[in-house]
């Protein structure tokens, strides 16, 4: 067993866990702007560490770096979206309707 | 553990398909169609088609979600409130029927196809001779090239026909677009799109050239460019694509006409669609990137919509 063995499974149950938590966030939070805050913060943190366990299981610096573009993309796309919906909600809850 | 993997995918995907047929709210049957596409590209990628998983989730997934959301928001600012009337009994009974039929039809056709059954070998066999190493791309492109140069002129017919729907005084106009980036979203789009655009025109150059020796190809490079140009579109970074706009309808056609003539200047070699020998991948590769302009352009403007006259201005 070398050192990779043990953190790969290490990184994804503590991926798995930001995961979790940030699904149990969009369940329980009262209105959009916790949810997304959740959804964003805790998933993508989650993301990141999928994505290590996956650059470490491969150990490819190529690869690393195509894993790591990802994880940049999925970000980016969960920030502009997170905004979107937020701003989004927030008109419609000023407007008092539901879209 | 893989058993289990497979078993709860197998369960989420008839559980989004399920939740998707069953709800009456549009666009919650749009959101889990699109969860619905993005597991069934993880089914196909548990399978090691990671060509098929790839263009599932762009264009079973990506594209056609968006067409569907797109849609709803059309189909809401022209007044209609997307409530279809109850489907009498007989007519359910049978599509459950129909359905079940194809299914059936469908899985005894895959099942009859033995695994021993080695095309796998002779394509290997025959790869080194075009120089490329994807068998998928050597499939597509070369044994079977017939086939995928007819649907690359079914994706600009369907184009058409979308046109075609625009009524009479709509040309030259450009198309219905939609203010999605309104409540005060606006500069986050446009700051997301004018990220986003230049990324996926690198990313389509590279997942068409990735495309001759591993996944990746024309039709996932496509979507990638069509995707790209639909956000910037959407925040007001670029200009909605028209369909008036002669240089993109050369390149609508920019694709099927190279894949024709690089066809037709088989037959003077010996038969349609023969490469010559040596400059097979070269031929491949200029087929691969004109076709994905192509189809970027077509999906874009697929998505942007038929032309509307100024009245109809939604």
């Amino acid at each position: 067993m070398t050192l990779a063995d043990y953190l790969v499974p290490a990184l994804l149950y503590i991926g798995v866990f930001f995961y979790a938590a940030g699904s149990l966030g969009l369940l329980r939070f009262q209105d959009a702007e916790l949810r997304l805050h959740a959804l964003t913060k805790a998933d993508n943190v989650g993301l990141g560490f999928v994505a290590l366990a996956a650059a470490l299981h491969w150990g490819s610096v190529a690869v690393a770096f195509k894993i790591a573009a990802v994880w940049l993309f999925a970000l980016m796309a969960a920030g502009a979206t997170a905004q979107l919906m937020a701003r989004r909600a927030k008109t419609a809850a000023e407007r008092g309707t539901d879209r | 553990m893989t058993l289990a993997f497979d078993l709860i995918l197998c369960l989420m995907i008839v559980g989004t398909a399920a939740a998707a047929l069953l709800t009456h709210n549009a666009l919650a049957a749009i959101v889990f169609f699109i969860v619905f596409g993005n597991l069934l590209g993880l089914a196909w990628l548990a399978m090691n088609a990671v060509n098929v998983a790839m263009a599932e989730i762009a264009i079973g997934a990506g594209i056609t979600g968006v067409l569907l959301i797109l849609t709803r928001q059309r189909l809401m600012a022209l007044g209609d409130d997307l409530i279809s009337a109850e489907t009498p009994g007989w007519l359910r009974a049978g599509a459950v029927l129909a359905c079940t039929g194809l299914t059936a039809l469908v899985g005894s056709a895959v099942l009859s196809v033995a695994p021993a059954d080695d095309l796998g070998g002779p394509i290997a066999a025959l790869l080194p001779e075009l120089g490329i190493e994807n068998p998928v791309t050597g499939v597509l492109l070369a044994f079977r090239a017939y086939d995928t140069l007819l649907e690359t002129f079914v994706l600009l017919g369907a184009l058409v026909a979308v046109w075609s729907l625009a009524p009479g005084n709509a040309w030259p106009r450009p198309p219905a677009s939609l203010n999605l980036a309104e409540s005060g979203g606006g500069s986050v789009a446009q700051a997301f799109g004018r990220l986003l655009l230049p990324l996926a025109l690198v990313m389509a150059a590279y997942l068409v050239w990735a495309g001759s020796d591993f996944p990746g190809g024309a039709f996932q490079a496509g979507t990638v460019l069509a995707g790209g140009l639909i956000i910037a579109a959407i925040g007001g970074a670029v200009a909605w694509p028209r369909a008036d706009n002669s240089i993109l309808r050369a390149v609508l056609v920019l694709g099927p006409g190279v894949f024709l003539i690089i066809g037709l200047a088989g037959i003077a070699l010996g038969r349609f669609l023969f490469y010559p020998p040596g400059f097979a991948k070269a031929m491949i590769v200029a087929i691969e990137y004109s076709l994905a302009l192509s189809i970027g352009a077509t999906l874009a403007l697929l998505l942007a919509g038929r032309s509307v006259a100024p009245d109809h201005r939604s």
